[in-house]
């Protein structure tokens, strides 16, 4: 298998306050890899640290590298082209205040896009893939900050694949998703793996359970434990902690 | 079992009265607003005319219109806010989305805050040793707009700034997110969502230009002149400095005269306002979240 991400190394500290020590982890073309543990153990900075959003925090220290495939990410000097390869959902949801079809025509457009009839497909295919084109398709040019929360969720995840990305972070994606539109989106991500790799922090066990292909459990700045689905959650872990926190024991 | 005890009735009372006294405090803020307007427009009605509007001074300006005045409170304030509001603007743009949170900045934060404070005469003096003597401008309308933009800048900084602070930082975050840049966020997702914040700070400065009298007194202002400034370089009158004058300096000017010219400054700098209003909503109803 290819590795398409590989972290070497990774510390990172805001301030004094070190939330990433030392954490190694290889990630594989066209997987879906799933991070589990509890609050503070440092996953949503790793996910930060993949796509460079550290840049915008003065406080983030980040050392080691991050090889995207095979090259460090942290050596280019503009990061903009990173986070069109690598898309990000964030867990709270946020429709910028314009119009619908304007969010989520809002990467292409800012990579150079005009072409209308591409836009247009773009707009239909992704919000059709963040399972939300039946409900707005009828007032795409209604302001996106009026939808509720799980709508802007859903369209937040159509952002995200509105630039093609190689890689999709998802940071809790469905915290604002009902049930029902959350197994929608689930087998829509099950498609998209197909063409691209996942990387999924999650606080819902049984969702790594179902959709990731290897798991990983942080804690701490630490990964305590990584291995295939399989293994993982039938009792195969290197770390009893780690089995504790699938068992709803710990955390 | 519901019954309101009396402990529920005495809140409810105090609830009521706290709310009754907010209200008043409000309507005895907005009646001396209303009261000058009204007063200035009893008083000074009998010497409004079309003539006054457009006729110069004459008599020791003891007759005659106000026309120069206007003329140079235009040429004042324009140009002042042409000088001030891009550099404010730009100022505040790097201060809240480049400029790291380090000593410096916050030393320039903090100077910016104090120059929001200082008097309009220190400006006045300012302006008169920096602009007139110093850079050779003499007194002049550009020395005297530029003292004027001096002392609006840390007034249009602040606004600014406050506006851009009030963007979400997750608005940032979502546009960074998907392959934005900085520029492009600040030009699509954060000047948008801060143009109304931005315009009161304006609409703020508009104001203080044109009704200032200090600080163009030594720079660029004269009390009374027989020509119309015809380059920046030139003199001028403007509607405060004039007020002053009638109502303070020239003995005979008929009582009406003053207020006349007070009900122009001020209708002038209301218009002014309206616009930005307009303007405000215009963007608001467009833009919201």
């Amino acid at each position: 298998m290819k590795k398409k991400i590989e972290i070497k190394n990774l510390k990172v500290s805001y301030g004094s306050k070190v939330v990433i020590k030392d954490l190694s982890l290889d990630i594989y073309q066209n997987e879906v890899i799933a991070i589990i543990g509890p609050a503070n153990s440092g996953k949503s900075s790793l996910l930060r640290c993949l796509n460079r959003m550290t840049d915008f925090n003065n406080e983030v220290k980040v050392e080691g590298s991050v090889l995207l495939d095979g090259q460090n990410i942290y050596e280019e000097e503009d990061s903009t082209f990173l986070r069109r390869r690598v898309g990000m959902v964030s867990p709270l949801p946020v429709g910028l205040p314009m119009t619908i079809q304007e969010n989520v025509t809002y990467a292409p457009r800012m990579a150079g896009c005009k072409n209308k009839a591409e836009l247009d497909f773009i707009l239909e295919d992704c919000l059709k893939k963040a399972a939300l084109w039946d409900e707005v398709k009828d007032r795409l040019h209604t302001l996106a900050t009026k939808l509720s929360g799980g709508q802007q969720q859903r369209l937040t995840i159509a952002r995200a694949l509105s630039h093609h990305p190689e890689v999709l972070c998802l940071d809790e994606f469905s915290i604002a998703i009902d049930p029902v539109t959350t197994m929608k989106i689930e087998s829509v991500l099950h498609e998209l793996k197909k063409d691209m790799t996942i990387v999924m922090v999650t606080n819902v066990i049984n969702q790594a359970k179902r959709l990731g292909d290897r798991t990983a459990m942080m804690l701490n700045g630490e990964i305590l434990d990584l291995d295939e689905n399989s293994k993982l959650f039938n009792g195969q872990t290197k770390d009893s902690r780690t089995k504790d926190y699938i068992e709803g024991l710990f955390g | 079992m519901f019954k309101p005890s009396i402990h529920l009735l005495n809140k409810d009372i105090r609830e009521k009265n706290f709310k009754n006294i907010l209200s008043l405090v409000t309507f005895f803020l907005f009646l001396p607003a209303l009261g000058i307007i009204f007063w200035l427009f009893i008083k000074g009605y009998p010497a409004l005319s079309w003539d006054f509007l457009t006729q110069d001074p004459i008599n020791g300006m003891t007759a005659g219109g106000i026309f120069p005045t206007i003329i140079g409170t235009f040429w004042l304030v324009i140009i002042s806010v042409l000088v001030s509001c891009p550099m404010g603007v730009l100022a505040a743009l790097y201060l809240s989305e480049y400029a790291k949170d380090g000593k410096l900045t916050r030393i320039i934060r903090l100077a910016i805050l104090n120059l929001a404070g200082v008097p309009s005469i220190v400006h006045a003096l300012f302006g008169l040793g920096a602009f007139v003597l110093f850079m050779n401008m003499g007194t002049s309308i550009l020395a005297a707009s530029f003292t004027l933009a001096v002392m609006n800048l840390p007034v249009i900084i602040t606004s600014t700034l406050e506006s851009l602070k009030a963007v979400p930082h997750s608005y940032r975050e979502a546009s960074w997110n998907v392959g934005a840049s900085r520029l492009q966020t600040i030009r699509y997702i954060v000047l948008p969502n801060s143009y109304p914040g931005i315009l009161t700070g304006v609409v703020f400065a508009v104001g203080r230009s044109a009704g200032e009298t200090a600080a163009i007194l030594f720079t660029g202002v004269a009390f009374y002149l027989p020509f119309l400034p015809s380059t920046v370089f030139d003199q001028c009158m403007a509607l405060s400095m004039h007020l002053f004058t009638i109502s303070t300096q020239v003995v005979g000017v008929p009582e009406a005269y003053p207020f006349a010219t007070a009900l122009v400054l001020i209708l002038l700098i209301l218009s002014v306002n309206s616009i930005a209003v307009g303007l405000r909503t215009y963007f608001r109803v467009k833009r919201k979240w």
